[in-house]
């Protein structure tokens, strides 16, 4: 579903990413980890070109990303995302904050985006705040509003980027759970992430990244039980 | 004793008998404030955009243009417009008041384009990333997503730039358009009076621009502090 080619990214002369080659199947589970600036946010942030690529490719069913005869924004409206900052439009309340895009780019009715979206909001466990605006929710609200935002467009794949990094503790587990749930319903789901739990019990796959290289990728019992790479194994070591 | 002669001296009969040259010109400079700012917020939105884009073709005329109007003397720039400019265009001149606006109008453009130009920088990245990530358009994220958050923050800026506008519409003056300085200066000639009419002009530019502050302070006051609207704020409006 999404296959990435010889991904290089650089800005100016730093190169972030030295070539990647990965292919994530339908209905994956992908859970990306590795340290601080080794290039994990970067490689999501290509996949729906939201950072130019440099060298390679990306392709999402079958189109190539980065060609410039493609047009991005028909790529994007199927691939949701969802950004450690949330940033969620803080001049609209949750329910137009999740029926601008299906209203504006699909045109959907205002009744039709609206009902759409109390659906998102329950399935987020949040209908009650309807009316409310960003800066009256909690740091846990605003991320699920997020993804309720994202999956207004009804994508097939969903990115998220350290979802629950700029969360208080108390705050992650209900972020998580929206996404396991996500995860359970079949949903093609790329996560950059420092939740070792999330990764080890809802991956199918888990890649680490690690100094721009794809160093090891595998199933979660592999990764976290027996890595063969010893950059795994160091980094493992240091936060589990 | 020097105070109280002075105070004697003092003749408001004469202003009585030019009031309505002040009316006139009350109501011409209001209307070149009004026409100037309008025309300016335009051309402001226009240039500031096309100053951030990164097409050149509309990227150096729109940064040339603010160059030349920001980097001029306003005097100069309506001497230019009215003697040269228009006559040359139109063969002759088309009045005071055309001139009048067109050159506070650019003038104005290009302060305000700077004015969008930050306000639009000053939003969080992010913004337009979540924007972009649902599939918008650029146009259509400037439009529904940047812009509504960025004119908000241009609230305070742009308040002092009407405020400013409307002092310096009093340089009309030289191209005879009957505002409420050039009144000020036909009573002075007619009655060889000094203090009276001046002082009628200073104190008719300082209710105006009293006027103009409270308006401001009031959209400020309404606009940025919270995107949370709040409820009974209309009353207020009456009492400033």
């Amino acid at each position: 579903m999404i296959k990435i080619e010889g991904l290089v990214k650089s800005f100016g002369d730093l190169e972030v990413l030295k070539g990647i080659d990965y292919e994530v199947k339908e209905k994956e589970v992908i859970c990306v980890i590795g340290a601080s600036g080794s290039g994990k946010s970067t490689f999501l942030r290509c996949i729906n070109l939201l950072e130019e690529i440099t060298d390679g490719a990306v392709y999402i069913d079958g189109v190539k990303v980065n060609d410039p005869k493609t047009n991005i924004n028909d790529i994007r409206t199927n691939v949701g995302m969802v950004f450690q900052q949330f940033n969620l439009f803080p001049h609209m309340n949750v329910l137009d904050n999740i029926t601008i895009s299906p209203r504006k780019i699909k045109h959907l009715s205002r009744e039709d985006a609206e009902q759409l979206a109390y659906e998102l909001l329950e399935k987020v466990g949040l209908s009650d705040k309807a009316t409310a605006y960003p800066e009256q929710l909690s740091g846990g609200q605003m991320q699920r509003v997020a993804i309720a935002r994202a999956l207004a467009m009804k994508p097939k794949i969903m990115l998220f980027d350290e979802p629950t990094s700029a969360l208080d503790p108390e705050m992650v587990k209900e972020v998580l759970d929206v996404m396991k749930d996500l995860a359970r319903e079949g949903m093609t789901m790329v996560v950059v992430t420092h939740e070792m739990g999330f990764a080890r019990e809802v991956a199918d796959r888990v890649l680490f990244i690690d100094g721009g290289y794809l160093a090891e990728e595998g199933p979660p019992e592999q990764i976290f039980g027996a890595p063969k790479n010893e950059r795994t194994k160091a980094f493992l070591g240091k936060v589990l | 004793m020097v105070i109280i002669e002075f105070l004697d001296s003092i003749r408001l009969d004469v202003l009585w008998n030019y009031r309505e040259l002040f009316i006139r010109g009350l109501w011409v400079t209001i209307a070149l404030t009004i026409v100037g700012y309008s025309c300016g917020l335009i051309l402001g939105l226009i240039f500031g955009l096309g100053r951030m884009s990164t097409r050149k073709w509309l990227h150096y005329p729109s940064k040339y243009y603010i160059d030349f109007f920001r980097g001029t003397p306003l005097l100069v720039q309506i001497l230019l417009i009215h003697l040269a400019v228009i006559p040359t265009i139109f063969g002759k001149s088309l009045g005071f008041f055309v001139s009048g606006a067109v050159a506070l109008s650019m003038n104005c453009g290009a302060y305000t384009a700077e004015i969008i130009r930050a306000g639009i920088e000053s939003l969080d990245k992010g913004q337009m990333e979540a924007a972009r990530s649902l599939g918008m358009p650029h146009r259509m994220a400037m439009r529904y997503i940047i812009l509504p958050q960025a004119l908000r923050r241009m609230v305070p800026p742009l308040g002092n730039e009407l405020i400013a506008l409307l002092k310096d519409s009093s340089l009309v003056t030289v191209i005879a358009a009957t505002d409420i300085l050039y009144a000020a200066k036909v009573v002075q000639g007619a009655s060889l009076r000094v203090w009276e009419p001046y002082i009628l002009a200073a104190i008719l530019y300082l209710i105006l621009t009293w006027v103009v502050t409270k308006l401001v302070a009031y959209i400020e006051r309404r606009y940025s502090t919270s995107y949370v609207p709040k409820r009974s704020k209309r009353r207020k409006l009456l009492f400033f």
